[in-house]
């Protein structure tokens, strides 16, 4: 099982949290013309590596908040956790 | 043929082979494929020696005669997700494009076993998709018509004819998700998915296939947008057609191309019960959560469901998913929580964005890429195998295939078989 530091909360069970994707896709700017390009990479396209992977979480089950957490998809290590508008 | 040279060069699977061999100590057998060191050279390349990139390479030599053929696999051949599926084999697909593509490789698996000369086991036990709920029950009869309406078999049956066939499952009447029917395809069911990929890999290497095996791609040469060869662990190898079939890895392949898919790649468990006697006739599946089930012939439970729900490269899976997996079957059919397990193992899922496999060419002339195959990769097996090698052959998707084309993301054309919107694996 996953052991998530939450930013907020401390330590906790993989089973209070749900998964958000990938932390680094940004959404296009509002009120500004948007190509099929930026369109495409924020709604489609992943990088999805093997290794390092900055990702979202909600603390869905503890304080509700969404967080940033940088996990090693190879190995499942966590090795740092953020609150949401924190950048790594 | 193709009939030809496999007698002429190949020694054929047969109960008179069988008794001639057992006389002579089993010591006169061929082998069933060969360990070659690749060429400097190839007229095609398939990276990934799993069900689809055998079956590629089969059909390749097979179909359009093309023989001049490597197979490179970083590990071997059958060790990822066509050995670790739940082996599963169905055509039940309300889409045109999925139904008619899945239900062209239901003819193929019928004629599998003779075809390969290999008994792939295949069991055309019939799938059950339970409903516990009358929208639920009208949502299959809408894919039921579907189906028959494209010549794919569906059966809707109700609550009692569920029970004539699942007896063991839960109809009390106390349950949080009554059983209210269920739709059923007769003519799907199961193989033996290690014997597919050994079965094609056979055939494949008797008509001058290379499978070359512990041989990893680490780079691509790619140049004026065309591409020349793969850099391997075996040195380099130069092809104007190459052809990506690696599943979970196929975002490891296309970052060294600077390519980024509409692809994501999750790990999904399974996992067996100890044997026990034949109880379970057919397919079944849970219709209020995500859990399937099925006997094998050694008596062994086969199930499976949810994804572990993150992006992971790890091939073994966590607990708590596995927990809430259970906990689903065993709503199902209690008798599950008497089993003791006997194994669990986990597989890396090419999830695509729409839940719908890609094959098709790419930006890069002579690049094809088959990939996006999500939980279900093993039935698609030889339909996606026939249809990438006629992509790659004649340089154009078949129009069994010209649907999972990749700029579909782009262009508005999804086929979100599940009517989920995009991402369906983020719950």
């Amino acid at each position: 099982m996953l052991h998530i530091k939450c930013p907020h909360c401390g330590l906790r069970s993989q089973n209070e949290f749900s998964y958000g994707g990938d932390a680094t896709v940004k959404r296009p700017e509002l009120n500004k013309e948007v190509s099929d390009q930026d369109w495409d990479n924020f709604v489609y396209l992943r990088k999805s590596p093997r290794g390092k992977h900055l990702e979202l979480w909600q603390h869905i089950s503890g304080c509700r908040q969404w967080i940033k957490v940088e996990r090693d998809t190879l190995t499942h290590e966590i090795f740092k956790t953020l609150k949401a508008n924190e950048e790594i | 043929m193709p009939l030809l040279i496999l007698k002429i060069y190949m020694q054929k699977y047969s109960v008179f082979n069988l008794i001639k061999n057992a006389l002579k100590g089993h010591k006169d057998w061929e082998v069933a494929w060969k360990n070659p060191t690749p060429k400097a050279e190839y007229d095609v390349i398939i990276i990934g020696g799993g069900g689809h990139g055998l079956a590629t390479a089969y059909y390749l030599a097979k179909e359009h005669n093309i023989t001049n053929v490597a197979i490179v696999e970083k590990g071997w051949i059958g060790g990822g997700n066509v050995g670790r599926n739940t082996t599963i084999v169905r055509s039940n697909y309300m889409h045109d494009e999925n139904g008619l593509f899945s239900e062209f490789g239901m003819d193929l698996w019928r004629n599998m076993s003779q075809e390969l000369n290999f008994n792939v086991m295949f069991s055309p036990r019939g799938i059950i998709n339970l409903a516990h709920s009358d929208a639920q029950m009208n949502v299959f009869s809408r894919r039921g018509n579907s189906m028959r309406l494209n010549g794919i078999d569906a059966v809707l049956l109700s609550r009692e004819e569920v029970k004539k066939f699942i007896p063991m499952a839960d109809f009390s009447e106390n349950v949080r998700f009554p059983i209210f029917g269920g739709l059923m395809q007769p003519s799907a069911g199961t193989a033996r998915h290690d014997g597919v990929a050994w079965g094609y890999a056979r055939q494949a290497d008797s008509m001058g296939v290379d499978i070359i095996q512990h041989c990893e791609v680490t780079g691509f040469d790619v140049d004026n947008g065309k591409i020349k060869g793969i850099q391997t662990s075996k040195g380099n190898i130069k092809a104007k057609k190459i052809g990506l079939c690696v599943a979970g890895s196929t975002n490891i392949l296309a970052e060294m191309l600077n390519m980024r898919l509409p692809v994501e790649t999750h790990l999904l468990q399974a996992c067996v019960s100890e044997p026990i006697k034949p109880i379970l006739d057919h397919v079944v599946t849970f219709g209020a959560g995500h859990f399937y089930c099925s006997q094998s012939d050694k008596g062994e439970m086969v199930m499976g469901g949810d994804l572990d729900g993150y992006n992971s490269y790890a091939q073994r899976g966590n607990l708590p998913t596995l927990q809430h997996v259970l906990t689903e079957g065993i709503a199902m059919l209690p008798f599950l929580s008497k089993l003791k397990m006997l194994r669990t193992w986990g597989g890396i899922m090419d999830m695509s964005m729409d839940g719908s496999p890609i094959i098709d060419k790419t930006h890069i002339e002579g690049l094809y890429l088959n990939c996006g195959w999500c939980y279900g990769g093993f039935k698609a097996t030889p339909a996606s195998g026939w249809t990438f090698a006629h992509t790659i052959a004649q340089d154009r998707p078949h129009e069994l295939n010209a649907g999972y084309s990749l700029n579909r993301f782009s262009t508005g054309h999804l086929l979100d078989e599940k009517g989920l919107g995009t991402k369906t694996w983020i719950s």
